[in-house]
Protein backbone atom coordinates (compact mmCIF):
# COMPACT_ATOMS: atom_id res chain seq x y z
CA UNK A 1 0.00 0.00 0.00
CA UNK A 2 1.49 3.56 -0.59
CA UNK A 3 2.55 5.83 2.08
CA UNK A 4 2.30 9.69 3.07
CA UNK A 5 4.13 11.95 4.15
CA UNK A 6 2.87 15.19 5.12
CA UNK A 7 5.35 18.32 5.26
CA UNK A 8 4.86 21.35 6.74
CA UNK A 9 6.65 24.23 8.62
CA UNK A 10 4.17 23.97 11.21
CA UNK A 11 4.42 20.48 14.03
CA UNK A 12 0.87 21.05 14.21
CA UNK A 13 -0.39 21.59 11.20
CA UNK A 14 1.29 18.66 9.47
CA UNK A 15 -0.17 16.44 12.00
CA UNK A 16 -3.27 17.53 11.97
CA UNK A 17 -3.81 17.35 8.30
CA UNK A 18 -1.97 13.71 8.49
CA UNK A 19 -4.91 12.78 11.45
CA UNK A 20 -8.02 14.14 9.23
CA UNK A 21 -6.86 12.11 6.33
CA UNK A 22 -6.02 9.12 8.22
CA UNK A 23 -9.73 9.01 9.67
CA UNK A 24 -10.71 8.32 5.93
CA UNK A 25 -8.07 5.91 5.65
CA UNK A 26 -7.10 3.73 8.53
CA UNK A 27 -4.87 1.42 7.09
CA UNK A 28 -2.80 3.86 5.55
CA UNK A 29 0.45 4.77 6.71
CA UNK A 30 0.35 8.89 7.08
CA UNK A 31 3.62 10.03 8.46
CA UNK A 32 3.65 13.99 9.41
CA UNK A 33 6.73 15.79 9.43
CA UNK A 34 6.34 19.55 10.67
CA UNK A 35 8.36 21.72 12.73
CA UNK A 36 12.44 22.36 12.55
CA UNK A 37 13.00 20.02 14.58
CA UNK A 38 13.63 22.51 17.44
CA UNK A 39 10.58 23.54 18.06
CA UNK A 40 9.95 26.03 16.04
CA UNK A 41 8.33 26.53 11.98
CA UNK A 42 10.39 25.35 9.64
CA UNK A 43 11.15 22.36 7.58
CA UNK A 44 13.70 19.47 8.75
CA UNK A 45 15.49 17.59 5.57
CA UNK A 46 16.52 15.01 7.92
CA UNK A 47 13.33 14.45 9.81
CA UNK A 48 11.40 13.98 6.33
CA UNK A 49 13.56 11.46 5.11
CA UNK A 50 12.99 9.48 8.04
CA UNK A 51 9.45 10.10 7.49
CA UNK A 52 9.56 8.82 3.77
CA UNK A 53 11.26 5.43 5.25
CA UNK A 54 8.72 5.16 7.91
CA UNK A 55 5.73 5.49 5.24
CA UNK A 56 7.14 3.40 3.08
CA UNK A 57 6.02 -0.30 2.84
CA UNK A 58 7.74 -1.18 -0.33
CA UNK A 59 5.55 0.00 -2.54
CA UNK A 60 5.97 3.76 -2.72
CA UNK A 61 5.38 7.42 -1.19
CA UNK A 62 3.82 10.24 -1.78
CA UNK A 63 4.96 13.27 -0.14
CA UNK A 64 2.70 17.01 -0.24
CA UNK A 65 4.06 20.20 1.02
CA UNK A 66 2.45 23.14 2.73
CA UNK A 67 4.65 25.98 0.44
CA UNK A 68 7.97 27.81 -0.53
CA UNK A 69 10.82 26.27 1.47
CA UNK A 70 8.92 22.97 2.14
CA UNK A 71 9.35 21.72 -1.63
CA UNK A 72 12.63 22.05 -1.74
CA UNK A 73 13.27 20.03 1.27
CA UNK A 74 10.79 17.42 0.30
CA UNK A 75 12.94 17.10 -3.14
CA UNK A 76 15.94 16.49 -1.69
CA UNK A 77 14.62 14.19 0.69
CA UNK A 78 12.74 12.34 -2.27
CA UNK A 79 15.98 12.08 -4.16
CA UNK A 80 17.86 11.02 -1.19
CA UNK A 81 15.45 8.34 -0.57
CA UNK A 82 15.83 4.45 -1.24
CA UNK A 83 12.22 3.51 -2.78
CA UNK A 84 9.74 5.27 -4.90
CA UNK A 85 8.98 8.92 -4.12
CA UNK A 86 6.81 11.43 -5.50
CA UNK A 87 6.64 15.04 -4.65
CA UNK A 88 3.15 16.55 -5.35
CA UNK A 89 2.17 19.65 -5.96
CA UNK A 90 -1.26 19.88 -4.62
CA UNK A 91 -3.73 21.82 -2.13
CA UNK A 92 -2.80 19.80 1.20
CA UNK A 93 -5.79 19.34 3.15
CA UNK A 94 -8.05 18.31 -0.10
CA UNK A 95 -4.81 16.46 -1.55
CA UNK A 96 -4.14 14.82 1.51
CA UNK A 97 -7.46 13.16 1.66
CA UNK A 98 -8.26 12.52 -1.71
CA UNK A 99 -4.61 10.22 -1.85
CA UNK A 100 -5.15 8.67 1.20
CA UNK A 101 -8.27 7.16 0.31
CA UNK A 102 -7.08 6.45 -2.83
CA UNK A 103 -4.30 4.98 -1.68
CA UNK A 104 -6.56 2.54 1.01
CA UNK A 105 -8.58 1.67 -2.61
CA UNK A 106 -5.31 -0.26 -3.27
CA UNK A 107 -4.08 2.31 -6.01
CA UNK A 108 -0.20 2.67 -7.33
CA UNK A 109 1.82 5.39 -6.84
CA UNK A 110 0.96 6.81 -10.02
CA UNK A 111 -2.80 7.00 -9.36
CA UNK A 112 -2.82 8.39 -5.59
CA UNK A 113 -0.33 11.07 -7.11
CA UNK A 114 -2.54 11.83 -9.71
CA UNK A 115 -5.53 12.09 -7.20
CA UNK A 116 -3.79 14.38 -4.52
CA UNK A 117 -2.94 16.71 -7.79
CA UNK A 118 -6.59 16.76 -9.14
CA UNK A 119 -7.81 17.25 -5.61
CA UNK A 120 -8.06 21.33 -6.54
CA UNK A 121 -10.17 21.41 -9.18
CA UNK A 122 -13.25 18.57 -8.80
CA UNK A 123 -15.17 19.12 -11.65
CA UNK A 124 -18.36 17.82 -12.91
CA UNK A 125 -18.55 13.78 -13.46
CA UNK A 126 -19.23 12.98 -16.95
CA UNK A 127 -21.95 11.30 -18.34
CA UNK A 128 -21.32 7.46 -18.79
CA UNK A 129 -21.54 5.69 -21.94
CA UNK A 130 -21.51 2.52 -23.41
CA UNK A 131 -23.59 0.01 -21.66
CA UNK A 132 -24.72 1.59 -17.86
CA UNK A 133 -26.44 -0.22 -14.89
CA UNK A 134 -28.34 2.14 -12.98
CA UNK A 135 -29.94 2.32 -9.53
CA UNK A 136 -31.67 4.54 -7.11
CA UNK A 137 -30.23 4.59 -3.71
CA UNK A 138 -31.45 6.27 -0.29
CA UNK A 139 -28.80 7.57 2.01
CA UNK A 140 -29.99 5.96 5.08
CA UNK A 141 -27.98 7.18 7.67
CA UNK A 142 -28.61 10.47 9.27
CA UNK A 143 -25.50 12.20 8.32
CA UNK A 144 -25.68 11.50 4.38
CA UNK A 145 -22.44 11.05 2.04
CA UNK A 146 -20.22 13.17 4.87
CA UNK A 147 -16.53 12.63 4.79
CA UNK A 148 -16.70 9.34 6.53
CA UNK A 149 -19.37 7.56 4.30
CA UNK A 150 -17.73 9.25 1.20
CA UNK A 151 -14.73 7.74 1.94
CA UNK A 152 -16.43 4.31 2.49
CA UNK A 153 -17.92 4.46 -0.87
CA UNK A 154 -14.97 5.82 -2.76
CA UNK A 155 -12.74 2.99 -1.03
CA UNK A 156 -15.08 0.34 -1.75
CA UNK A 157 -15.08 1.10 -6.11
CA UNK A 158 -11.50 2.04 -6.20
CA UNK A 159 -10.54 -1.34 -7.13
CA UNK A 160 -13.21 -2.05 -9.40
CA UNK A 161 -12.96 -1.42 -13.80
CA UNK A 162 -15.85 0.86 -14.00
CA UNK A 163 -16.79 4.73 -13.56
CA UNK A 164 -19.11 5.18 -11.25
CA UNK A 165 -20.99 8.51 -10.93
CA UNK A 166 -23.54 9.49 -8.18
CA UNK A 167 -26.08 12.16 -9.40
CA UNK A 168 -28.18 14.41 -6.66
CA UNK A 169 -30.07 16.86 -7.93
CA UNK A 170 -28.39 18.86 -10.84
CA UNK A 171 -25.48 17.81 -9.37
CA UNK A 172 -23.10 14.80 -10.52
CA UNK A 173 -19.62 13.22 -9.19
CA UNK A 174 -17.27 10.85 -9.75
CA UNK A 175 -17.86 8.30 -7.31
CA UNK A 176 -14.49 7.38 -6.61
CA UNK A 177 -13.65 10.64 -5.60
CA UNK A 178 -14.22 11.49 -1.62
CA UNK A 179 -14.00 14.91 -2.33
CA UNK A 180 -16.32 15.12 -5.45
CA UNK A 181 -18.69 12.83 -3.41
CA UNK A 182 -18.68 15.26 -0.36
CA UNK A 183 -18.81 18.04 -2.59
CA UNK A 184 -22.77 16.93 -3.60
CA UNK A 185 -23.89 17.48 -0.47
CA UNK A 186 -26.63 14.62 -0.11
CA UNK A 187 -27.65 15.14 2.95
CA UNK A 188 -29.11 11.74 5.03
CA UNK A 189 -32.34 10.93 3.96
CA UNK A 190 -31.97 11.96 0.63
CA UNK A 191 -32.09 9.76 -2.67
CA UNK A 192 -29.02 9.66 -4.63
CA UNK A 193 -28.85 7.70 -8.67
CA UNK A 194 -26.01 6.11 -8.92
CA UNK A 195 -24.92 5.32 -12.65
CA UNK A 196 -21.97 2.86 -13.87
CA UNK A 197 -20.51 1.51 -16.92
CA UNK A 198 -17.33 -0.33 -17.67
CA UNK A 199 -17.07 -4.09 -16.87
CA UNK A 200 -17.47 -3.74 -13.33
CA UNK A 201 -20.03 -1.75 -13.49
CA UNK A 202 -22.51 -4.20 -12.18
CA UNK A 203 -20.31 -4.71 -9.13
CA UNK A 204 -19.88 -1.17 -8.27
CA UNK A 205 -23.77 -0.44 -8.12
CA UNK A 206 -23.85 -3.50 -5.94
CA UNK A 207 -21.49 -2.33 -3.36
CA UNK A 208 -22.66 1.25 -3.15
CA UNK A 209 -26.13 0.19 -2.50
CA UNK A 210 -24.97 -2.77 0.19
CA UNK A 211 -23.16 0.66 1.99
CA UNK A 212 -26.19 2.35 1.76
CA UNK A 213 -28.36 -0.39 3.76
CA UNK A 214 -26.04 -0.89 6.80
CA UNK A 215 -26.26 3.15 6.67
CA UNK A 216 -22.63 3.47 5.93
CA UNK A 217 -21.85 1.33 9.26
CA UNK A 218 -22.64 4.34 11.44
CA UNK B 1 48.39 25.40 -8.41
CA UNK B 2 46.35 23.34 -6.63
CA UNK B 3 44.18 22.71 -2.97
CA UNK B 4 44.07 19.78 -0.86
CA UNK B 5 41.39 18.70 1.41
CA UNK B 6 42.86 20.55 4.67
CA UNK B 7 43.37 23.81 2.43
CA UNK B 8 39.40 23.68 1.58
CA UNK B 9 38.58 22.90 5.40
CA UNK B 10 40.73 26.06 6.33
CA UNK B 11 38.40 28.02 3.02
CA UNK B 12 35.12 27.19 4.91
CA UNK B 13 36.53 27.71 8.01
CA UNK B 14 37.56 30.99 6.64
CA UNK B 15 34.11 31.39 5.12
CA UNK B 16 32.07 30.55 8.76
CA UNK B 17 34.28 33.61 10.39
CA UNK B 18 33.28 35.69 7.41
CA UNK B 19 29.57 34.74 7.27
CA UNK B 20 29.79 35.29 10.75
CA UNK B 21 31.18 38.30 11.06
CA UNK B 22 28.37 39.68 8.55
CA UNK B 23 25.54 37.62 10.31
CA UNK B 24 23.89 41.60 10.55
CA UNK B 25 24.39 42.60 7.91
CA UNK B 26 22.57 39.84 5.84
CA UNK B 27 19.63 39.51 8.51
CA UNK B 28 19.40 43.55 7.73
CA UNK B 29 19.12 42.73 3.83
CA UNK B 30 16.96 39.66 4.87
CA UNK B 31 14.71 42.08 6.66
CA UNK B 32 14.00 44.59 4.13
CA UNK B 33 13.02 41.73 1.49
CA UNK B 34 12.21 39.08 3.60
CA UNK B 35 12.19 37.51 7.03
CA UNK B 36 15.26 39.03 8.37
CA UNK B 37 16.78 36.17 9.11
CA UNK B 38 19.31 34.90 6.14
CA UNK B 39 22.54 36.28 8.55
CA UNK B 40 21.24 33.63 11.32
CA UNK B 41 20.63 30.78 9.48
CA UNK B 42 23.66 31.09 7.05
CA UNK B 43 25.86 31.38 10.38
CA UNK B 44 24.00 28.75 12.18
CA UNK B 45 24.93 26.61 9.57
CA UNK B 46 28.50 27.40 9.34
CA UNK B 47 28.97 27.33 12.89
CA UNK B 48 27.95 23.82 12.74
CA UNK B 49 30.18 23.03 9.80
CA UNK B 50 32.91 24.53 11.59
CA UNK B 51 32.81 22.48 14.62
CA UNK B 52 32.50 18.94 11.87
CA UNK B 53 35.56 19.94 10.39
CA UNK B 54 37.38 18.96 13.17
CA UNK B 55 38.05 15.96 11.97
CA UNK B 56 38.81 16.69 8.48
CA UNK B 57 37.28 14.12 5.16
CA UNK B 58 40.44 12.61 3.22
CA UNK B 59 39.39 14.69 -0.12
CA UNK B 60 37.83 17.71 -0.90
CA UNK B 61 35.45 16.49 -2.52
CA UNK B 62 34.95 14.94 0.61
CA UNK B 63 34.81 18.31 2.57
CA UNK B 64 32.33 20.07 -0.01
CA UNK B 65 29.98 17.04 1.04
CA UNK B 66 30.30 17.40 4.68
CA UNK B 67 29.36 20.91 4.03
CA UNK B 68 26.54 20.05 1.86
CA UNK B 69 24.87 17.83 4.61
CA UNK B 70 25.43 19.95 7.36
CA UNK B 71 23.70 22.86 5.79
CA UNK B 72 21.19 21.39 4.47
CA UNK B 73 19.96 19.77 8.01
CA UNK B 74 20.99 23.22 9.56
CA UNK B 75 20.57 26.22 7.83
CA UNK B 76 16.32 25.91 7.73
CA UNK B 77 14.54 28.33 4.92
CA UNK B 78 15.44 28.45 1.14
CA UNK B 79 19.00 28.65 1.86
CA UNK B 80 19.60 26.00 3.49
CA UNK B 81 18.54 22.88 0.43
CA UNK B 82 19.71 26.05 -2.02
CA UNK B 83 23.26 25.84 -0.30
CA UNK B 84 23.23 21.82 0.14
CA UNK B 85 22.61 21.57 -3.49
CA UNK B 86 25.46 24.13 -4.71
CA UNK B 87 27.94 22.19 -2.28
CA UNK B 88 26.59 18.47 -2.79
CA UNK B 89 26.91 19.02 -6.95
CA UNK B 90 30.19 21.07 -6.51
CA UNK B 91 31.29 17.40 -4.63
CA UNK B 92 30.51 15.53 -6.60
CA UNK B 93 31.84 17.48 -9.71
CA UNK B 94 34.95 17.16 -8.17
CA UNK B 95 34.91 13.57 -7.37
CA UNK B 96 37.41 11.55 -5.03
CA UNK B 97 40.88 13.03 -6.09
CA UNK B 98 43.14 14.39 -3.79
CA UNK B 99 43.69 18.42 -5.20
CA UNK B 100 42.01 20.24 -7.46
CA UNK B 101 43.18 22.62 -9.96
CA UNK B 102 41.56 25.64 -11.90
CA UNK B 103 39.73 23.99 -14.34
CA UNK B 104 38.32 21.23 -11.94
CA UNK B 105 36.95 24.44 -9.40
CA UNK B 106 35.24 26.25 -12.34
CA UNK B 107 33.76 22.71 -13.26
CA UNK B 108 32.58 22.76 -9.69
CA UNK B 109 30.81 26.23 -9.65
CA UNK B 110 28.87 25.42 -12.87
CA UNK B 111 28.15 22.44 -11.44
CA UNK B 112 26.86 24.20 -7.83
CA UNK B 113 24.87 26.66 -10.48
CA UNK B 114 22.89 24.17 -12.29
CA UNK B 115 21.95 22.92 -8.73
CA UNK B 116 20.84 25.53 -7.67
CA UNK B 117 18.96 26.65 -10.74
CA UNK B 118 17.20 22.92 -10.74
CA UNK B 119 16.29 22.59 -7.35
CA UNK B 120 14.93 26.58 -7.08
CA UNK B 121 13.65 26.87 -10.72
CA UNK B 122 15.20 30.68 -10.44
CA UNK B 123 15.93 32.35 -13.84
CA UNK B 124 18.74 34.96 -14.04
CA UNK B 125 17.17 38.40 -13.45
CA UNK B 126 14.53 36.92 -10.63
CA UNK B 127 16.65 38.43 -7.75
CA UNK B 128 18.34 35.41 -6.18
CA UNK B 129 21.39 34.23 -5.60
CA UNK B 130 21.73 32.90 -9.14
CA UNK B 131 22.48 36.80 -10.22
CA UNK B 132 25.53 36.28 -8.05
CA UNK B 133 26.60 32.54 -9.51
CA UNK B 134 25.96 33.25 -12.98
CA UNK B 135 28.49 35.78 -13.98
CA UNK B 136 30.71 34.10 -11.03
CA UNK B 137 30.72 30.96 -13.27
CA UNK B 138 31.02 32.24 -16.65
CA UNK B 139 34.24 34.30 -15.41
CA UNK B 140 35.31 31.05 -13.71
CA UNK B 141 35.36 29.68 -16.96
CA UNK B 142 36.87 32.11 -18.99
CA UNK B 143 39.97 32.17 -16.82
CA UNK B 144 40.42 28.35 -16.50
CA UNK B 145 40.53 27.66 -19.80
CA UNK B 146 43.26 29.98 -20.72
CA UNK B 147 44.74 27.50 -17.49
CA UNK B 148 44.50 29.75 -14.70
CA UNK B 149 45.03 28.15 -11.15
CA UNK B 150 42.63 27.60 -7.99
CA UNK B 151 43.67 31.39 -7.00
CA UNK B 152 42.66 33.10 -10.19
CA UNK B 153 39.90 31.16 -10.90
CA UNK B 154 38.29 32.15 -8.29
CA UNK B 155 39.13 35.63 -7.93
CA UNK B 156 37.39 36.03 -11.19
CA UNK B 157 34.58 34.31 -9.83
CA UNK B 158 34.47 35.96 -6.53
CA UNK B 159 34.47 39.78 -8.32
CA UNK B 160 31.66 38.66 -10.92
CA UNK B 161 29.55 37.62 -8.28
CA UNK B 162 29.98 40.66 -6.26
CA UNK B 163 28.70 43.03 -9.61
CA UNK B 164 26.03 40.27 -10.36
CA UNK B 165 24.35 40.57 -6.60
CA UNK B 166 25.02 44.46 -7.06
CA UNK B 167 23.23 44.51 -10.19
CA UNK B 168 20.22 42.35 -7.84
CA UNK B 169 19.61 46.18 -6.72
CA UNK B 170 17.23 47.24 -9.39
CA UNK B 171 15.56 44.08 -10.11
CA UNK B 172 12.01 43.09 -9.22
CA UNK B 173 12.12 39.43 -7.50
CA UNK B 174 10.26 36.75 -8.61
CA UNK B 175 11.28 34.07 -6.75
CA UNK B 176 11.71 33.29 -2.85
CA UNK B 177 9.43 35.30 -0.28
CA UNK B 178 10.96 38.37 -1.92
CA UNK B 179 8.44 38.10 -4.78
CA UNK B 180 5.77 38.58 -2.78
CA UNK B 181 6.37 42.49 -1.99
CA UNK B 182 6.13 42.49 -6.44
CA UNK B 183 7.72 45.67 -7.40
CA UNK B 184 7.99 47.02 -3.60
CA UNK B 185 11.57 44.63 -3.68
CA UNK B 186 12.99 46.47 -6.29
CA UNK B 187 16.00 49.41 -4.48
CA UNK B 188 17.22 46.43 -2.51
CA UNK B 189 19.82 44.35 -2.57
CA UNK B 190 19.11 40.66 -2.36
CA UNK B 191 20.43 38.66 0.39
CA UNK B 192 21.20 35.94 -1.27
CA UNK B 193 23.18 36.96 -3.71
CA UNK B 194 25.13 38.93 -1.41
CA UNK B 195 25.98 35.83 0.88
CA UNK B 196 26.84 34.07 -2.61
CA UNK B 197 29.61 36.44 -3.40
CA UNK B 198 30.59 36.95 0.29
CA UNK B 199 31.45 32.90 -0.11
CA UNK B 200 33.17 33.58 -2.99
CA UNK B 201 35.33 36.06 -1.68
CA UNK B 202 36.54 34.31 1.19
CA UNK B 203 37.52 31.06 -0.32
CA UNK B 204 39.25 33.51 -2.99
CA UNK B 205 41.31 34.84 -0.43
CA UNK B 206 42.21 31.82 0.80
CA UNK B 207 43.47 29.95 -2.27
CA UNK B 208 47.17 30.20 -2.47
Amino acid sequence: MIGLVVVSHSRQLAAGVAELAGQMAPSVAIVPSGGDGQGGLGTDYVAVGEAITQADSGSGVVVLFDLGSAKMVADMAAEEAEGSVVVVDAPLVEGAVAAAVRAQGGAGLAEVAAAAVGAGSVSAASVVDGEVVRADVELTNPVGLHARPAALVARALAPLDASVVVRFGAESADAKSVLALMGLGAPGGARVEVVASGADAAEAVRRVQELAVRGFDE
Amino acid sequence: MECTAESVAEAMRAVAAVVVEHREELNRLDREIGDGDHGENLARGLRALESKLDEVPSSPGGVLRLAATTLISTVGGAAGPLYGTAFLRAATSVGDVASVDGEAVAAALRAALDGVVARGKAALGDKTMVDALTPAVAAAESVAVTGGGVAEVLAAAAEAAEMGADSTVRMVARKGRASYLGERSEGHLDPGARSTALVLRTLAGRAR
